[in-house]
């Protein structure tokens, strides 16, 4: 789907003849080449995980975390430019903490996600800004239960029951759709999630990479966190028998 | 002992604050709602606090069940005597603390310590400028330092005056519990004889105090977390005999 907007690309501000906005366009691609996140509503909560790629041996474990707190029950995980998604992250916590201030509640998944996406969009809006070239799934948990949302560098905010975003996003969604979300738990949720993410894995083109869980869900209750080693180990050696099934085969 | 802080509102008038700032504006001259003691002592296991759940207007009794102790963070305690509307507020504000540590999500938890620092700051910095918040602060808490398990426990007041004691009390606290903690506590008490401590000094104040009432709330802070019990009541003795018949030979006017 990818054509050159020749002229009609130079800035934000300007519309090509056939109605697109090819810097906003062009700021997913940057999404595209980053590793793969994927976000799932379980019937309690949700998951979040992340294929945090690694550049060089050098980076020390657990250094450059993708998925953020953004307020005691919600989290970002960010795909794309990393500095770009640095600074979403710290607008969402503060609008999450000035509605907190002034309505006394902890802000709802909905709202953030629309301030969220309204920020986005902001930056499309001006030529002297560009727009962010990363995109976010925001999951968390209030009185209406657990949603999940995703923001793309457009302003585009949609609810989804799963999202992927990255490099391996088309085979992700394909195994998401695969899944009963409403049947699962988070706690198989985290090892379906970690499967999906091991599975989309590129051995070939992409050697190391740290994968990193998040939830919030009422086994945890209702705060977002990091998921537990222990289960995070359990959910890697899940993933990687499932691997080997399939190489098996 | 001069706390230089008045002990409930209606003695509060005898501060003397600069009035207006610019227009419009005014300083906090005196307390509306107020709190009495509270009083903490340092156990073999951790910290102990203890206060009544009573909070006057004036000389009214009119609120009979506030929480004056409440936890922050998983490390500490945090007891406030005076002005219930400012301790709301300071609630407000380390509930913020708390939250960013959180979302930093890095294996690091502010500890007593780094809470009574913030709230000195915070206390002295408001009363420079002459709009303090009317509290006497106690900050209780245990977490594991250079040593192993350390345990913490604090006061800051509406002036700023800080300092780290293995028994504090705040109000009346200060003349009628602090005698006793000072002949009776021992390092190491088990949560037994620290609880028999701090309700023979909860009984003083409850006797002697006349903005205290007899419901009181117990908390402590270990390594396993915070804990709150629910409020109870102490056995008091009135049968004396000077209370039996308090009206013989009194002298009417009519």
């Amino acid at each position: 789907m990818s054509s050159i907007g020749t002229g009609y690309d130079l800035s934000v501000t300007t519309f090509s003849p056939d109605g697109r906005v090819f810097q906003v366009e062009y700021a997913g691609k940057a999404i595209d080449n980053s590793g793969t996140v994927v976000g799932i509503k379980c019937k309690d909560g949700i998951v979040l995980g992340v294929e945090k790629l690694v550049t060089s041996k050098m980076i020390l474990k657990g250094s450059n975390r993708r998925v953020h707190s953004v307020h005691r029950n919600s989290g970002l995980a960010v795909a794309g430019l990393a500095a770009d998604g640095r600074q979403i992250v710290a607008r969402a916590k503060s609008e999450a903490a000035n509605y907190e201030k002034v309505y006394g509640e902890p802000m709802p998944v909905k709202e953030l996600a629309d301030r969220v996406a309204s920020y986005v969009h902001l930056c499309t809006l001006y030529w002297w800004l560009r727009p962010f070239g990363c995109g976010v799934i925001l999951g968390g948990y209030d009185r209406d239960g657990p949603q999940l949302y995703m923001i793309e560098p457009s302003g585009l905010s949609y609810k989804y029951f799963g999202a992927a975003l990255g490099k391996g996003r088309q085979a992700a969604k394909t195994e998401i759709e695969k899944l009963k979300l409403s049947e699962l738990t988070c706690r198989e949720g985290i090892v379906e999630v970690a499967k999906i993410i091991y599975g989309v894995h590129d051995e070939a083109k992409d050697k190391a990479f740290e994968l990193e869980l998040s939830w919030v869900c009422d086994e945890s209750n209702r705060q977002h966190e990091k998921v537990p080693d222990d289960l995070v180990e359990q959910a890697k050696a899940a993933a990687q028998a499932a691997l080997e099934e399939m190489d098996a085969d | 002992m001069a706390w230089q802080q008045p002990m409930d509102g209606s003695h509060a008038s005898g501060s003397k604050v600069a009035a207006a700032d610019g227009p419009g504006t005014q300083r906090t001259q005196y307390p509306y709602v107020t709190g009495t003691s509270v009083i903490a002592l340092k156990y073999k296991d951790g910290v102990i606090m203890a206060c009544d759940t009573g909070a006057s207007y004036g000389s009214t009794l009119r609120y009979k069940s506030v929480e004056r102790i409440k936890a922050v963070g998983k490390h500490s305690l945090i007891g406030a005597s005076g002005e219930f509307s400012d301790f709301q507020e300071i609630l407000r504000y380390l509930d913020e603390l708390t939250l960013s540590d959180h979302m930093w999500d890095d294996g690091n938890s502010l500890g007593p310590k780094e809470v009574h620092s913030y709230l000195t700051r915070v206390m002295y910095n408001r009363r420079n400028k002459f709009d303090p918040l009317w509290n006497s602060l106690i900050l209780g808490g245990v977490k594991k330092g250079p040593k192993g398990e350390e345990k913490y426990l604090g006061m800051v007041n509406m002036i700023g005056t800080h300092f780290e004691e293995n028994h504090i009390a705040t109000g009346f606290g200060n003349h009628l519990a602090i005698p006793i903690l000072r002949a009776e506590w021992r390092e190491d008490m088990t949560f037994e004889e620290a609880v028999k401590l701090v309700e023979k000094c909860l009984l003083v104040l409850l006797y002697r105090d006349r903005s205290s009432i007899n419901k009181f709330q117990i908390a402590k802070i270990t390594t396993e977390g915070a804990t709150i019990y629910p409020p109870y009541s102490l056995k008091t003795n009135w049968g004396f005999a000077a209370f039996e018949n308090p009206s013989k030979g009194a002298v009417g006017s009519w």
